[in-house]
């Protein structure tokens, strides 16, 4: 197998903070000693691969891949679609991108979601998909409502859609949420303010893209995601033994 | 001014929150009918080659609780030390595994073979070990650990001898409790804190 080189080591300061009292789970779920850092090894450069065989033709498209006779999901039908690249902007092809959400209401298909507003019997709230050669991706789906939360005492969720991938390894492995632009509940968001330098915040809120958009059908927003880079030089050669 | 870097920087990660496991695990959580089945159920299928292991543990947060909503994924090589695509690797191994922790007890369950020992950058052979993700509702980052094992020998591994306190070592080494069992329990803070990687 060809050496791609070390991953770049994660810059945390572009992450969010692991404890913030303004979110409470965080506070008895952050470890408190300061993690042990080290340069990759192949346990973290080589990462499951997924090929399109497990992937369904509904799979991206969460308007109609829980409906149950061929009605659509209920709400304001979005189309979201970005490019995954990595550090050094390159694009990631083939990985595997899984999103989920809480429907139009503001409501998730999950036996703990006890919110008031109903579920959608055509909306089941997940989808993946895997990135063509370009890194590019795509989801029909419904814009999700906000919904309440118990933190403080009055706490609402922004509009968001969860964001799991993959890159092509184990250490580029993310987590991450999609916000909608103009949101008046992002700068009100503890979740949000984890994230504590600006600009990092700012590249989780998708634009309304127009020209993306498909005329009487669907509107568009675009959420390109950067995955950690793997250093490629030809000094790179320690895997030999030094 | 110097000239000017086209580098980007890595996107911002956020907690995967309380319903993780709809995108992830989406029939453990009752949504069937969207995927034939979720992904990662078993790292390896009948017939893996090596010895076959079962580890049990739960996730402990700082007050001692045992968390309901974890989930986690395993990465790891075949019982020669080969992850899957490598030459040689063993077709019956995957890697891959994602679990969650049981909704009642807290505790999770892995089946696998235990995997061989692979070389670091540095060339020095790392003593056998499974990679972990944890990701749930409070977790800002997710959070990489391994897990090594009582019953092999790591004092050589470059990992844990990077250690400074020792008595932490022994939070990423799996206990026996059986022929073929381990126990593995994960503390995200207080104390026996899990030593978490930065990797
Ligand atoms: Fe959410």
């Amino acid at each position: 197998m060809t050496d791609l080189g070390p991953l770049v080591p994660r810059q945390r300061d572009m992450h969010p903070v692991p404890y913030d009292p303004d979110y409470k789970t965080s506070v008895p779920r952050s470890p408190k000693w300061p993690l042990l850092s080290m340069e990759s090894t192949p346990s973290e450069e080589t990462g499951p691969r997924f090929g399109h065989g497990v992937i369904g033709p509904l799979d991206n498209n969460l308007m109609l891949n829980f409906a149950t006779d061929g009605s659509p999901a209920i709400g304001e039908r979005i189309l979201v679609h970005g490019q995954v690249l990595d550090e050094f902007a390159r694009p990631v092809p083939n990985t595997l991108i899984e999103i989920w959400q809480a429907n139009a209401g503001g409501r998730y298909r999950h036996i703990k979601d006890t919110y008031l507003a109903p579920l959608d019997p055509n909306f089941g709230g997940c989808g993946r998909t895997l990135t063509d050669d370009q890194g590019r991706y795509q989801f029909l789906t419904i814009r999700p409502g906000a919904y309440p939360w118990p933190n403080r005492g009055n706490e609402w969720r922004p509009m968001h859609i969860h964001f799991s991938v993959f890159g092509h390894s184990f250490g580029q492995r993310l987590i991450t949420q999609m916000y909608f632009e103009g949101d008046p509940l992002i700068a009100r968001c503890p979740i949000a303010a984890t994230i504590k330098n600006r600009s990092q915040l700012d590249r989780l809120v998708a634009p309304l893209d127009m020209p993306m958009a498909r005329p009487l059908d669907f509107l568009a927003y675009k959420f390109d995601i950067v995955l950690r880079g793997r250093r490629q030089t030809m000094f790179e050669n320690r895997l030999e033994g030094l | 001014m110097p000239q000017h870097l086209s580098n980007l920087t890595e996107t911002a990660s956020q907690t995967g929150g309380p319903y993780v496991h709809i995108g992830c695990i989406p029939s453990f959580a009752g949504i069937e009918g969207v995927y034939p089945q979720d992904l990662g159920l078993s790292p390896i299928q009948p017939g893996a080659l090596g010895q076959q292991i079962t580890i049990t543990g739960q996730v402990i947060d700082g007050t001692g609780w045992a968390l309901r909503d974890a989930l986690i994924e395993s990465w790891q090589p075949d019982s020669a030390g080969r992850f899957a695509g490598q030459p040689g690797a063993d077709p019956a191994v995957s890697g891959f595994c994602r679990f969650a922790a049981d909704k009642d007890s807290g505790e999770f369950c892995l089946t696998t073979v235990k995997p061989g020992a692979v070389p670091a950058r540095t060339g020095q052979m790392q003593a056998p070990h499974i990679s972990l993700w944890i990701a749930a509702r409070g977790i800002n980052v997710g959070l990489h650990t391994r897990i090594y094992f009582e019953d092999e020998d790591n004092s050589a591994d470059p990992l844990l001898a990077r250690i400074e306190q020792r008595n932490r070592v022994s939070t990423l080494i799996a206990r026996k409790t059986g022929e073929g069992a381990y126990r593995f329990d994960i503390r995200l803070q207080g104390e026996g804190e899990t030593v978490f990687l930065d990797i």
